[in-house]
C-alpha cells in the first residue's frame, strides 16, 4: 500500500508525515509513506492525503500552479475512486468556491461554498473568531470512519472559514461553534476533516487509523 | 462546544526549562522534550515554547527541541521568543510549530504581524502582548512592555491588543507582568477588558498558583485558554488536577483520563 502526501508548499506537512507514520506502526502490513508532489506518485499512490493550511485562495492558486496536478487527481480520486482525504484547507477547497479574501474557484468534488464564520455566527465579541481549539463531533450518519470514536472524543480545529455544505447526505459529523460546521465531509471515497487530526491526540490518529483502514 | 484549553509552557534557555520569578530569577526545571512529552501523556491540550535564549546557539537548540516534540506530540505547539521577520517563522514552522508568538518585533514594526499573518495565515500568528498596570497614564490601566518586560512602552496595552486583530494576529497571549511567578492568580481585571474588546481568543499567563485561578480567569475573565509554567512543573498541581476544577464550574474541558 502506497500513501502519499501532497506537498504544495502548504504549511506543516511534517506532523500530518509524523502522524500518519506513526499510525502505521499499528498495521500488520507494510506500507509506503512518500510526501510528493510528483503526477507520477500521485498515478501509483493508493490513498491520498491533500493537508492544508492559509487561506483558499493561495491553496487553490499554489495547487493550480504544478502543472496537470488538479487534472491528475480528478483521474485518480474520481474516476479511479482512490481514498482521497482533505484535512481543514485541503478539505475546504473540495468546494465549489471559497469566500477567503478573494472568491475562488474551487475543485467541485463535493458541493458548497467556503464562507467566513462572522457573517454566519452572531456578532458578539464572546464568540471568539478563529475557532480554535478542542472541540467534539456531533455525529449525523454512522461511518466506518468513527469506529471507536464518541461524541467525547475532542479534535482541534483552527479555522475562521467554513465549508457550506450544500447536500446533507455530504456530512458525516458537524461541530458546534455558534452555528453547526460541517467536520467530517465525504463523498463517496472522498473524505474531508475540518479539524486537524495529525494535531489531535489520541483521536486524531483513531481516525486516521480508520481512514488508513479503508479499503 | 469548544473547550477552554489548559496549555502549561516552557521558558527555554540554551536548551532547558526555566522559569523564572518576576522575569529574573532562572531556577533550572528540566529537559524540554521530555516534559513536553510528559505533558502531552497528562492531557495538555496545546505546548507552548519561550525561547529566552539571547545567542545563535540557543536558538538552534530551540529548532532541534521543537522537532523532537513534533515526532512524539500530536498536539498543537506554539514557539515563541525572538522572532523578528518571517524567514525566522518560516524556519519554526518548518521545524515543527504550529504557531509562532510574536512580542517585541511586532511592537516595533506592527506590519511585522500583517506579513506574517498574509504569509502563514492569521490561524498561527499569536500576538504576545506582556501588559503592566498603569492607571495614571493609560486609558485602560495597562501598558506595553517589551524585551520580557524589562522596557516600558507608551502603548497601551487595550489598543494595542485591538490594533493587533486588525494587524491579523489569530489569537493574543496576554501576559500581567505584575501578576507572573506571584502565584497569586491571574489578572482578572486585564483580561476581560481585552477580551471583551476583541474577537479572537485571549490566552490568560502570569500569576498561577492554583485550579481556582484557572477557574476564576476564564469564567470573570473570559479568556479562551490559560497558560501556566511553575505551578505544572515542579508538580504542584497536574493538569488532570486543574481541569476536574474547571468540570465542577461547568467549563467546558478536553477530558483526557
Amino acid at each position: 500500500m502506497f500513501i502519499l502526501i501532497i506537498d504544495y508548499g502548504s504549511g506543516n506537512i511534517k506532523s500530518v508525515y509524523n502522524s500518519v507514520k506513526k499510525t502505521l506502526k499499528n498495521f500488520q502490513k507494510s506500507f509506503e509513506l512518500k510526501v510528493s508532489r510528483d503526477i507520477s506518485d500521485i498515478n501509483k499512490a493508493d490513498k491520498i492525503i491533500l493537508p492544508g493550511v492559509g487561506s483558499f485562495d493561495q491553496c487553490m492558486n499554489r495547487i493550480r500552479k504544478i502543472n496537470d496536478l488538479v487534472e491528475t487527481l480528478k483521474y485518480q480520486v474520481i474516476t479511479k475512486k482512490k481514498h482521497f482525504l482533505g484535512i481543514c484547507v485541503g478539505m475546504q477547497i473540495l468546494a465549489d468556491y471559497g469566500y477567503e479574501n478573494q472568491k475562488t474557484k474551487g475543485l467541485s468534488w463535493i458541493n458548497g461554498d467556503v464562507k467566513p464564520l462572522k457573517n454566519s455566527t452572531h456578532n458578539s465579541k464572546d464568540l471568539k473568531i478563529p475557532h480554535m481549539g478542542w472541540n467534539n463531533l456531533i455525529i449525523y450518519k454512522y461511518n466506518y470512519l468513527l469506529d471507536d470514536i464518541t461524541q467525547n472524543d475532542q479534535f482541534y480545529f483552527v479555522h475562521s472559514f467554513f465549508f457550506d455544505i450544500k447536500h446533507n447526505k455530504n456530512i458525516i459529523c458537524n461541530t458546534k461553534h455558534g452555528i453547526n460546521i460541517p467536520a467530517i465531509v465525504n463523498q463517496d471515497n472522498i473524505f474531508g476533516f475540518q479539524f486537524h487530526p495529525e494535531k489531535s491526540g489520541r483521536s486524531g490518529l483513531k481516525i486516521l487509523y480508520n481512514w488508513l483502514k479503508l479499503s | 462546544m469548544l473547550s477552554k484549553r489548559v496549555i502549561p509552557c516552557l521558558d527555554v534557555h540554551n536548551g532547558r526549562t526555566v522559569k523564572g520569578i518576576n522575569f529574573v530569577d532562572l531556577i533550572d526545571a528540566g529537559d524540554p522534550v521530555e516534559q513536553a512529552r510528559l505533558y502531552n501523556d497528562l492531557g495538555a491540550d496545546e505546548i507552548c515554547f519561550l525561547d529566552i535564549s539571547a545567542t545563535n546557539e540557543g536558538r538552534k537548540t530551540l529548532f532541534n527541541i521543537v522537532s523532537k516534540v513534533a515526532e512524539s506530540c500530536f498536539i498543537p505547539l506554539t514557539v515563541g521568543g525572538g522572532i523578528k521577520e518571517n524567514p525566522d517563522i518560516n524556519n519554526l514552522l518548518k521545524s515543527g510549530a504550529d504557531k509562532v508568538s510574536i512580542n517585541s518585533a511586532a511592537v516595533f514594526r506592527p506590519n511585522l504581524i500583517k506579513e506574517a499573518s498574509d504569509s502563514f495565515g492569521c490561524q498561527c500568528i499569536v500576538l504576545a502582548i506582556d501588559a503592566y498596570k498603569d492607571y495614571n497614564n493609560f486609558k485602560s490601566g495597562y501598558n506595553v512592555s517589551t524585551h520580557g518586560g524589562k522596557k516600558k512602552t507608551d502603548i497601551d496595552a487595550l489598543e494595542w491588543a485591538i490594533q493587533g486583530e486588525k494587524y491579523g494576529a489569530g489569537e493574543i497571549l496576554l501576559t500581567s507582568m505584575n501578576a507572573d511567578g506571584t502565584k497569586l492568580g491571574y489578572d482578572i481585571e486585564l483580561t476581560c477588558k481585552i477580551s471583551s474588546e476583541v474577537s479572537i481568543p485571549v490566552i490568560a499567563s502570569g500569576g498561577a498558583g492554583k485550579p481556582m485561578d484557572m477557574v476564576n480567569v476564564l469564567k470573570k475573565g473570559k479568556a479562551s485558554a490559560v497558560l501556566a509554567a511553575s505551578i505544572f512543573h515542579f508538580g504542584v498541581y497536574s493538569i488532570e488536577n486543574v481541569k476536574k476544577e474547571m468540570l465542577k464550574y461547568n467549563i467546558p474541558v478536553r477530558e483526557t483520563w
